[in-house]
């Protein structure tokens, strides 16, 4: 199981603004290890953040998103108290959800 | 090399082929993102993500370094000022693979994004706006001194 994301959502003039660090590999697939055979690729497809149920964004990438991925977004809704969760999916079919209260 | 990346790509389709018949994805949606990533070309990743021909845009603002030290982990940000904004797609031109990611900015949510992106050597990056139905588009260039491809 991948290490829990780190999730920092803050009120600010009327918006929330979501600050998301994932631990991921992030492997290209392009790579190749001390032997010189390829490194399998593994990396997050798809992201998912939701607050009260309402779908605030969604994400598709691809392997060039950098290694513990960072995404930085901005909403509007939310108030202090209300979580944000965040889902992820990777390529092997590997998921991980957390949440985030609003402050 | 070659005979892991078929089978790569025959596991991908299977797998495709599944989340279609499971009713999950919209055949067109996931024909689109599958392809998309895999286009070895700009021309190509555009076709693929629906946009032909996008305009350029003065409203769509980068916020990223000219120049990056470290190819692996190169800050991006993108803002995008205009109305009805659906979604941001990143594109880096010289990657083997030039999509990067896609996010879908759904009615409350402010268009711009902020997140880090690998980048093999000195490109040209865009940042592509879905607004209103209609394709935007606006590039910077950033120079890297160390690729984050490959190694």
């Amino acid at each position: 199981m991948a290490d829990p994301m780190r999730i920092r959502a803050t009120a600010r003039d009327g918006a929330v603004n979501v600050k998301v660090l994932m631990s991921h590999e992030m492997e290209t697939g392009q790579r190749k290890d001390a032997s010189g055979k390829l490194v399998p690729a593994h990396y997050i497809r798809s992201v998912t953040a939701t607050h009260q149920g309402k779908t605030v964004l969604t994400a598709q990438w691809g392997p060039a998103v950098s290694k513990n991925p960072y995404l930085e977004f901005d909403f509007k809704g939310g108030q202090k108290g209300d979580k944000v969760v965040v889902t992820w999916e990777d390529n092997k079919g590997e998921k991980r959800s957390d949440e985030g209260v609003i402050n | 090399m070659n005979h892991s990346r078929r089978k790569a790509i025959k596991t991908g389709g299977g797998l495709l082929a599944l989340l279609l018949s499971a009713g999950i994805l919209k055949p067109g949606e996931a024909l689109a993102q599958a392809d998309a990533f895999s286009m070895k070309t700009l021309a190509e990743a555009l076709r693929a993500v629906g946009a032909q021909n996008p305009a350029a845009s003065n409203a769509i603002v980068f916020k990223a370094p000219a120049i990056a030290e470290n190819g692996a982990v190169v800050p991006v940000a993108v803002e995008s000022k205009l109305p009805g904004t659906e979604s941001i797609t990143l594109l880096v031109e010289k990657n083997p693979t030039p999509l990067v990611a896609s996010f879908v900015i759904p009615a409350g949510t402010t268009g711009s994004i902020s997140t880090r992106v690998k980048m093999g050597q000195t490109s040209d990056v865009y940042a592509l706006v879905k607004a209103e139905g209609k394709f935007y588009m606006a590039k910077q260039e950033i120079k890297i001194t160390l690729g984050g491809c490959g190694g």
